[in-house]
């Protein structure tokens, strides 16, 4: 259902100003969604002072800096710090995007700093995945094969690996499913622009011999046919992929299979 | 040690606008949308005009004033603007089902396309009618 404004226990406050940092002239304004599962009241926008001289030239470095010098309680997730593990997934400066690779460089003004968009907020800038991955799992992920199993690997063309390029390099970081407003209001039954970035990965994948099965799972007028074609999903990707292209392939191949 | 309450996570901020950032893909989409449901109302404006021609000289006297006033040519017009904004994003989407046209520069050109040229089309079908 579409939906225009939060639940009551979701609306933001304001929140508490950090001191800013002693003998800083270069100061940054920060301001960062702060929940805490603990006092159960409801979330904030914290404003932090950052001193650009000292920072690195990241988003990420922002945060990391935040938390060592200003406020130790600032919980986000975060990993290799290159854009390959998508941990740092956020919504930054109003678009989802992974804070690692995000330069402090491409955003005029504060810097604002929210979770991944209509997810459950496990604190701060962790969202719930969790309805997110068991989406990715239904598509299932893996080489479905009926012949017997070859004496060495599952060979392919190089014409059909070229095929799963723009699709195998999803590093999983939910911006684009995020980003999407029918995945918003309908991410109880639409699977969204990853998982169905990946579906057709495997569809596409010359070596899987379920493509009718993979098909039929997803001729559903939700699963796969609430993508109403926004391309919110591709304008974010950090990677640069584009979802709602391999979606539209799907829907190509559901047309052919009944002419 | 009593067991904790159970707490009832916040939904993350989402609203396109406050938190979302407006862009071409998201715009033109909510556009299609938005003229699609007003030109609900335009064919219901219509169908009254017909049925105030039906009902007789005085109702319809009645009804077309209303319908040729100030008031009513901007709802006219507006709704040919919808109209001609809700055709070009319908061509917009034939392009996009037959899978061309989805990389972000050529799908925003086309969004580009929609808004500029309904408005184009709006001003020269004032212009020829």
């Amino acid at each position: 259902m579409v939906q225009l404004t939060l639940p009551k226990n979701s609306r933001i406050r304001t929140g508490k100003t950090w001191p800013k940092p002693h003998g800083a002239t270069n100061l940054r304004k920060f301001q960062i969604y702060r929940w805490n599962p603990d006092t159960g009241e409801n979330p904030s926008v914290d404003t932090y002072f950052v001193d650009m001289d000292t920072c690195g030239p990241m988003v990420l470095d922002a945060l990391i800096k935040i938390k060592t010098e200003i406020d130790p309680t600032l919980t986000f997730r975060r990993s290799c710090r290159e854009g390959i593990c998508g941990s740092c997934a956020m919504n930054i400066d109003g678009i989802n995007t992974l804070a690692c690779i995000y330069g402090l460089d491409e955003i005029k003004g504060d810097v604002k700093i929210y979770p991944l968009p209509h997810l459950s907020v496990v604190k701060d800038l962790i969202p719930d995945l969790t309805h997110w991955y068991a989406q990715h799992a239904s598509i299932q992920p893996w080489l479905e094969t009926k012949t017997n199993r070859p004496q060495k690997e599952w060979r392919q063309s190089i014409e059909d690996r070229k095929k799963l390029d723009g699709l195998y390099e999803c590093v999983m970081c939910a911006c684009c499913s995020t980003a999407c407003p029918s995945y918003w209001w309908n991410s109880d039954r639409f699977l969204g622009p990853a998982a169905l970035l990946h579906a057709y990965r495997w569809i596409v994948d010359s070596r899987d011999e379920a493509t009718g099965e993979r098909l039929d799972a997803l001729e559903d007028p939700f699963k796969l046919y609430r993508c109403h074609t926004i391309m919110n999903c591709t304008k974010t990707c950090p990677k640069g992929l584009n979802p709602a292209k391999a979606i539209s392939e799907i829907k190509k191949l559901m047309v052919n299979r009944q002419v | 040690m009593p067991a904790p309450k159970p707490v009832e996570r916040p939904l993350s901020p989402f609203m396109l606008g406050q938190y979302y950032r407006f862009q071409m893909t998201s715009v033109s989409s909510l556009l299609t949308r938005i003229t699609g449901n007003a030109l609900i109302g335009s064919a219901i404006l219509l169908v009254i005009w017909l049925i105030g021609a039906a009902s007789g000289p005085e109702t319809f006297a009645r009804v077309d004033g209303f319908m040729t006033s100030w008031f009513g040519d901007l709802l006219f017009t507006l709704s040919l603007l919808g109209i001609w904004y809700h055709y070009l994003a319908g061509l917009r989407h034939f392009i996009f089902d037959a899978g061309r046209g989805m990389d972000i520069e050529t799908a925003e050109k086309l969004g580009w396309v929609c808004i500029i040229g309904s408005v184009v089309l709006t001003i020269l079908t004032i212009i020829i009618v």
